[in-house]
């Protein structure tokens, strides 16, 4: 009995049902109010983030719906903008970074072997103030919501061309998530620095939580950036300060540079924890360990510390002198080749492996595929003088959903597949899983494929109907009918998630058989995490627990012998 | 107890629909690559030096960026294929390899080198205006506008155009030289222009940031107000035509709206044009002190005769005064 577990733990990852109970999460909505558990404030994370998905996607179709055919009259001018701003925005600060602090929250504790964050209470708070956050940037919709872009270019969104008060809803917004942010980054940075496992040195680091720990310090030297911008934008509305009026000496050039500084950061912030996933993901199911775990921690930082120095490659239409292109030209090249090494040991990872293809696979496999042509396009934006044909079109539209939506997004729908049975001892539907992952796959390309075509036709960003010149609106029709098969794919997994919780499958403690230490304790896990810690002797402490027990039972019992 | 049912391998759903999912991009590509639409891979251009030139630099990107595309993608699929989960198969346990890994990385920064040195080769063609063909406009020697001679073609001399966005509209002001600004050229909507001559544009806002983009005359300039960007651009001889761009900044609830049109002409039909223009200023000018004469001898009579007397006599008014030069609806 003991030789066929053997083999089965090297060859088939099936779940192993244990037959338990589930836990159930309490009911009691005063315990989640109150909570400063991890796991709790993670699951609060996922699932508010996840709800603005949601709102935000809708507000992707309305978008793409308008766009769908030539002078479409569907949405006025005034909506349609106020549309974009809210979806941008939603995806960005309510959707993309939080949700990598939701799983980070839940996971970085567990994978790290401690039984909390640092500062629970912080923790705790930093939650609250995404939600607040949210909730004043959508109160907007009652009256007046921004209209100005997630960028909110000075002077649009100045005063005198935006009186109402949609544009201070947006500077709130990114306030109460900026603090929420940074104190959560504080903490995530502490708790990794102080609190791992016995025996985890950094080496031992889980990769996911180095690259929640680069998110961290990205964070934390970023957002400085944008609460200075925004507050000044706020003292120009309100208080009669002109640091971005050129009447009165001031620069609107200011705004772009201080919004960028955080802005580009901000790019890494969102993937970067993505890249953790996969390289989480792409290991178990392929059966091997990750092909060059150094390079790629070292890469993560590199991207880190070059991804602070070319935000002025968001602006190379601007009047800028001809150096400071050409320096945020080259930066912005030099960033491909750490992405280079991570796809490139990705590959290596799958490379003579046995590759299970279970969901979270597939979305780690569609994020590969997906994410190279995002990584690819951005070489052309970087070069300045083809940026000057290419900026502000759909082609940057299609690049960055490419790496935000192609890349994170599916990052995040694999993270939530692998980890889904941890947070709720159930497993979710493969059948599902798949379905939606080839409807999203397919959905997404027929969407965003085109949307090159559509920019190198010369259809600029943010333009709510346009002439059918070329063939703008066969290019837009097909992006327009990719987005909805998008939608269908990922509510197939809603669906799935929720179908799930009732009555999925029962996971056990480690259904994929994985190697980091959030499998060694319950699904899920108890309060304090784990009952006794292990101590950690390499970079897959799971896969040693497994070997050591393997050698007990088959060495013959000392004492009977 | 036959352990392959038990081990996932790719189903036969997966596989009809990868290949379901191929089919129908290889379909698109085919429908939409069929048109032979040229901009379906590359920006538009055959307007002006600088964006054949971009077109050129982009299109061998594009080559190098297709190599890497197919080369990544394929050892990937080929690596899903190969070593997808079979009975007996076992999983290397490799945890790198170092020379692999610095030759990768080797590979990679050889590859942003060529595209680093293709592009720099490439750069001061694009960004540095052309001089003018010699069968161009003959730019009179005071049109030299532009401050920083940098911007200027190696001869110096170009037709420089001051563009200002304004929500929502762009105007066209073509300095004469002089010192005298209220009898420069002004056109809104449409800017007329010469062919085989280098017209360098002063790009300015007066409200709130706009983007001047023509796709087929070379790349974007921002308009800032409080700053003065600077684009160039030749049609060649023989393309007269009309070559239209919207702007690309969102500048407010009309942005899709503000069009901007660039109407070619050859040099001799531009110095007639021009010529139009001043005259019709002139004639605004000449419309104009009439006018205030008129009004001045009212004024006196009024004051002399008897002041019961309504002055309002019928004096051409300056609306009616014929103004080329100012309104759109006459340059059509």
């Amino acid at each position: 009995m003991a030789v066929s577990t053997a083999s089965t733990l090297t060859q088939t990852p099936i779940p192993q049902v244990v037959a338990h109970e589930v836990p159930r999460p309490t009911r009691n909505w005063v315990d989640w109010l109150t909570t400063t558990d991890h796991k709790k404030i993670g699951i609060m994370y996922l699932v508010l983030t996840f709800a603005f998905f949601g709102v935000g996607g809708v507000e992707a179709l309305l978008i793409r719906l308008q766009l769908a055919v030539p002078d479409n009259t569907l949405l006025d001018f005034k909506t349609y903008n106020q549309l974009i701003t809210m979806h941008g925005t939603t995806m960005v600060f309510l959707f993309v970074v939080p949700v990598m602090a939701g799983f980070g929250n839940y996971f970085v504790p567990l994978m790290i072997g401690a039984r909390d964050m640092a500062f629970p209470k912080l923790n705790a708070l930093s939650f609250w103030m995404l939600a607040a956050g949210g909730a004043v940037f959508y109160a907007s919709i009652f009256f007046n919501p921004p209209e100005c872009g997630w960028t909110c270019y000075v002077p649009l969104s100045s005063k005198d061309y935006l009186p109402n008060g949609g544009v201070d809803a947006w500077i709130f917004l990114v306030h109460l998530t900026g603090i929420g942010s940074l104190v959560g980054s504080v903490n995530f940075y502490v708790t990794i620095a102080n609190m791992r496992a016995p025996g985890m040195t950094w080496s031992r680091l889980p990769l996911f939580c180095w690259t929640i720990l680069t998110y961290s310090v990205l964070l934390i030297l970023a957002l400085p950036a944008i609460a200075a911008a925004v507050t000044l934008l706020l003292t120009d509305r309100h208080f009669g300060t002109n640091f971005y009026d050129p009447a009165e000496g001031g620069s609107p050039l200011l705004w772009q540079h201080l919004f960028w500084f955080f802005g580009h950061p901000e790019v890494y912030i969102m993937v970067l924890p993505g890249f953790g996933i996969i390289s989480e993901v792409l290991p178990i199911f392929a059966r091997k360990p990750i092909f060059g775990y150094k390079a790629i921690a070292a890469s993560t930082l590199t991207i880190a510390f070059l991804g602070l120095m070319v935000w002025a490659h968001h602006m190379f239409t601007t009047p800028s002198p001809s150096v400071v292109l050409v320096f945020f030209m080259v930066s912005s090249m030099l960033i491909s080749i750490p992405t280079g090494i991570k796809i490139f040991s990705w590959i290596g990872t799958l490379w003579r492996g046995t590759i299970v293809f279970r969901t979270p696979l597939l979305f780690a496999v569609g994020f590969l595929g997906t994410f190279l042509i995002g990584g690819i396009t951005g070489v052309f934006l970087a070069i300045y003088p083809v940026d000057w044909q290419l900026h502000d079109t759909y082609f940057v539209v299609a690049h960055f959903h490419y790496v935000l939506m192609g890349g994170a997004v599916f990052a995040v729908f694999s993270g939530l597949y692998y980890w889904f049975p941890k947070m709720t001892g159930r497993m979710m539907d493969e059948k599902l899983g798949k379905i939606s992952f080839w409807t999203m796959l397919i959905g997404f390309h027929t969407t965003f494929l085109v949307q090159h075509s559509i920019g190198l036709d010369g259809m600029p960003r943010r333009i709510p109907e346009y002439a059918d010149v070329g063939h703008l609106g066969l290019y837009n029709l097909i992006s327009t009918i990719g987005a909805f098969i998008l939608g269908v794919g990922i509510l197939v997994t809603a669906i799935n998630a929720l179908r799930s919780l009732k009555h999925g499958p029962v996971a056990g403690p480690d259904p994929w058989k994985a190697n980091t230490l959030e499998w060694f304790t319950q699904s899920p896990p108890p309060k304090n995490n784990f009952d006794a810690v292990p101590r950690v002797r390499s970079v897959e402490p799971m896969k040693d627990i497994r070997a050591e027990i393997e050698r007990r039972t088959n060495e013959p019992d000392p004492v009977s012998a | 107890m036959r352990r392959s049912n038990r081990i996932p391998h790719l189903s036969r759903a997966a596989v009809l629909a990868s290949a379901s999912a191929i089919a129908l991009a290889v379909l698109l590509t085919l429908l939409l690559a069929g048109p032979a639409h040229a901009s379906f891979w590359a920006p538009q251009h055959g307007g002006s030096p600088n964006a054949d030139r971009i077109h050129t630099l982009y299109s061998i990107i594009m080559v190098i960026a297709v190599i890497i595309f197919v080369a990544v993608e394929g050892a990937l699929f080929y690596a899903l294929w190969k070593f997808r989960m079979r009975p007996g198969a076992k999983a290397e346990q490799l945890h790198g390899n170092t020379r692999l890994e610095i030759g990768w990385t080797a590979g990679a920064a050889a590859i942003v080198l060529v595209i680093g040195i293709v592009t720099f080769i490439m750069l001061p063609g694009i960004r540095n205006p052309d001089d003018s063909d010699a069968d161009g406009w003959q730019i009179p020697a005071s049109y030299q506008t532009a401050k920083d001679p940098g911007l200027l073609p190696p001869n110096g001399k170009s037709l420089n155009i001051d563009v200002n966005g304004q929500q929502y509209a762009w105007r066209f002001v073509y300095p004469d030289g002089d010192n005298d600004r209220q009898n420069n050229v002004t056109a809104y909507e449409e800017m007329v222009v010469p062919t085989g001559t280098t017209v360098t544009l002063d790009v300015r806002s007066s409200d709130v940031a706009h983007s001047w983009w023509i796709p087929k005359l070379g790349g974007k300039a921002d308009a800032l107000p409080g700053y003065t960007n600077h684009t160039w651009f030749k049609i060649p001889r023989g393309k007269e035509g009309v070559y239209t761009g919207n702007c690309a900044e969102l500048c407010g609830r009309n942005h899709a709206n503000m069009t901007a049109r660039v109407r070619a002409i050859t040099p001799e039909q531009f110095t007639q044009w021009l010529a139009r223009q001043k005259a019709a200023i002139e004639a605004a000018g000449r419309g104009a002190q009439q006018y205030r004469a008129q009004q001045a001898q009212n004024d006196q009579r009024s004051q002399q005769g008897d002041a019961s007397q309504p002055s309002g006599e019928p004096v051409p008014s300056p609306s009616t005064v014929p103004n080329d030069a100012t309104s759109p609806a006459a340059q059509r």
